[in-house]
């Protein structure tokens, strides 16, 4: 594993994007930085700018407009990159799969690392889904 | 005022403007109305019998496009649905927004969702569709089909 | 003086959603704004005509994670007037009961927002975890924390269990005391005066002329609530108060949520100690040509869902009108000749939301950028910071 990486899986910041979500999944990656799930205790930090950031956490069903700036976003980022697909949307856009407005999947756009279900994920689930991206990336079984 | 007022002084008022009048329930009604006197009728429901602006709602109904203005007067309960009915080929109205300015998004929505022309409107750009959302291909019409071939509809939940 | 062209968004930490905010500004003040939404356009409205009339409930939840009670409620509502017909009166209570718990945890969120927007982040973990309390008390009624399902057009879906009363109102009496403190923290604090007093002021007159909502318009003074005017549920049957205040400032907006939380409390409490028994569903067939209207009293306002059928089993029309669509255009009312740093709370002072605005429905600049979304947070700190130092607070 390059250093890179491994430094990286020591304290991942994360940069949450929002590419046309209903905001539940957003509000519940905001829910695991608060008291009750406190996930800065394992030294994940939700970074403000993308160039800080080494995860990539996508909610939503990638509506036409945001699309084009996550391609963007995407680009500006400091690789390697890992991408953590959070809730049904991101994974096959769920109910939104006939909308005029969300052609394409997501990870028709951009590499997926991980999949976390659910509508919304309970921060329970989103922890244990980045504590496996972790152990996924962290065992080499790439 | 109560609403037997509120009715009656809206009913003789604009009596040359209703074609049609349907009191659905006690707090419903819906008045179908020329489109030509919408900007009068909404001004003076909004200005002067204190109603505020709910929402409108254009609805594709070959051969036409109708719009329904939703005011409610809070003292008496009272939504009053406007309805005018507009020509499919070339649906065009006066807006609204001009006087009343909480009917500026509406008006910039439904004109891109449903290709209505609001005359005078005062910011009529796009508001929700994408920029590289084709011209003319308007997604709550009746005979909206995909027009993106990329499109990828093939998996579900 | 010359102007600069600041872009906010639209990934930006400010908030969780994408928005691309234009500011126009002379030195510090702000001249201009314009916003550019579509971010979140889902197209809800044309999905909703392919379900059928129950199936429409679920896309309709969906199109807000906050408001995932308010979208069901007014929509099972419209589909209920085209009849029109009423519901039992122990599934009213029920929905009460989730609406009420609804408002509790959004206007939480909200006030945890805020205080972080300030630096004061002891106000938003304090707020949020208060907030999981309340989200306790969802998972016991529904079984989920957030997108309930409770709804269904005709009646609920679920029963309450009487064995899960007692849980919940225990731990909604729990939050009491802590509720009060943050109340006493923000209605007492000098620093929160000076900041937000007279700040982003939306006059009686543009409130009306915006057709703003909910707390919103109430803060300006305009008497304005769908619970109030046009009962529904179980509103009628117990006392409550409607909070309005006069100044239309930011600070009156914080006021009003927190005291509405209060007011929501007692119609929890009230509705839970007199669950009537009897039916949760009326079992409707078909539901017949015409048109019906719902409006309920959202969190952020009222939220308006027009339904039209056409006799088969799918909605021909379904118009969804959000109270952040009607509320988020104050800003050009309201954000015009403050000084930047105000800005970020005033846009937040509305409680906006996108997701809800366009249901059916970082840019990098080429030329100079002054300040992105971390920039304004930092200078709406550094203001708070500032008026500290000079009020002699630590």
């Amino acid at each position: 594993m390059s250093l890179k990486l491994k430094a990286l899986l020591k304290s991942p910041w994360v940069f949450h994007l929002s590419t046309g979500s209903c905001n539940n999944c957003d509000i519940e990656i905001l829910d695991c930085l608060t008291p009750r799930f406190d996930i800065e205790r394992f030294g994940m930090l939700l970074a403000g700018s993308i160039k800080h950031a080494d995860v990539l956490l996508v909610t939503g069903s990638c509506n036409r407009m945001s699309v084009e700036r996550m391609k963007e976003l995407w680009e500006q980022v400091p690789k390697p990159c890992l991408v953590v697909a959070v809730g049904t949307c991101t994974a096959s856009r769920g109910i939104f799969k006939d909308s005029y407005n969300c052609p394409v999947p997501l990870d028709k756009i951009i590499p997926v690392d991980v999949y976390i279900p659910g509508c919304p994920p309970k921060p329970e689930a989103i922890i244990a889904g980045v504590v496996k991206l972790i152990e996924k990336v962290g065992s080499g079984n790439d | 005022m109560t609403r037997e007022e509120v009715l009656l002084d809206f009913t003789s008022r604009f009596n040359d403007d209703i074609i049609d009048y349907y009191d659905k329930s006690g707090s419903r009604l819906y008045v179908t109305i020329k489109p030509e006197s919408i900007v009068g009728i909404g001004t003076y429901l909004f200005r002067n019998m204190g109603a505020r602006f709910n929402i409108a709602s254009a609805t594709d109904l070959p051969p036409n496009i109708e719009i329904l203005y939703h005011f409610i007067v809070e003292d008496v309960n009272l939504i009053i649905s406007l309805r005018v009915f507009l020509d499919r080929e070339n649906p065009v109205v006066d807006s609204l927004a001009r006087e009343i300015e909480a009917c500026n998004w509406i008006e910039r929505e439904m004109s891109e969702l449903l290709g209505i022309t609001f005359t005078g409107h005062p910011d009529p750009r796009r508001l929700l569709l994408a920029d590289n959302w084709p011209e003319c291909v308007y997604p709550l019409r009746q005979d909206y089909e995909e027009w993106d071939e990329s499109a990828d509809r093939t998996r579900g939940i | 003086m010359g102007r600069t062209v600041i872009p906010i968004g639209p990934y930006h930490p400010l908030q969780e959603e994408p928005e691309f905010f234009t500011l126009t500004v002379e030195g510090e003040t702000v001249v201009d704004i314009d916003v550019r939404i579509g971010y979140n356009h889902r197209g809800i409205e044309k999905l909703s005509e392919s379900k059928t009339f129950e199936n429409s409930t679920f896309v309709v939840e969906r199109i807000c994670g906050i408001c995932s009670t308010s979208h069901p409620f007014a929509y099972t509502r419209a589909v209920e007037d085209i009849f029109p017909m009423e519901v039992p009166v122990r599934a009213k209570y029920i929905r009460t009961i989730i609406a009420e718990a609804e408002r509790i945890h959004s206007h939480l969120l909200w006030l945890g927002l805020a205080g972080h927007f300030l630096g004061y982040n002891t106000v938003y973990m304090w707020a949020w975890k208060l907030r999981e309390e309340i989200l306790d008390v969802m998972e016991i009624l529904s079984g989920n924390r957030n997108n309930y399902a409770m709804f269904k057009p005709g009646g609920v879906r679920r029963d309450i269990k009487k064995e899960d009363i007692p849980v919940c109102l225990k731990k909604i009496d729990s939050i009491l005391p802590t509720l009060d403190m943050l109340k006493k923290a923000v209605l007492d604090d000098p620093v929160l005066h000076a900041r937000l007093k007279g700040v982003g002021v939306l006059t009686y007159q543009e409130a009306i002329e915006f057709s703003a909502l909910g707390p919103t318009s109430r803060a300006s003074g305009v008497a304005r609530d769908v619970r109030k005017d046009s009962p529904y549920g179980a509103y009628r049957e117990m006392e409550w108060e409607m909070i309005v205040t006069g100044n239309g400032d930011v600070f009156d907006k914080a006021v009003i949520r927190i005291l509405e939380m209060f007011e929501s409390v007692k119609i929890l409490k009230y509705c839970l100690n007199r669950l009537p028994e009897g039916e949760i569903d009326a079992n409707i067939e078909d539901v017949p040509p015409g048109e019906g209207i719902g409006h309920i009293e959202a969190p952020r306002g009222e939220t308006f869902h027009f339904v039209k059928s056409d006799g088969t089993n799918r909605p021909l029309r379904h118009k969804v009108r959000a109270p952040t669509f009607m509320n988020l255009p104050t800003y050009k009312a309201t954000v015009k000749g403050e000084t930047i740093s105000d800005a970020t709370i005033i846009l937040a002072a509305i409680d906006p939301c996108y997701c809800c605005t366009e249901r059916l429905a970082v840019k990098d600049t080429k030329g100079k950028m002054l300040y992105d979304g971390t920039d304004l947070v930092r200078l709406s700190r550094e203001k708070t910071e500032r008026l500290k130092r000079r009020m002699g607070i630590r």
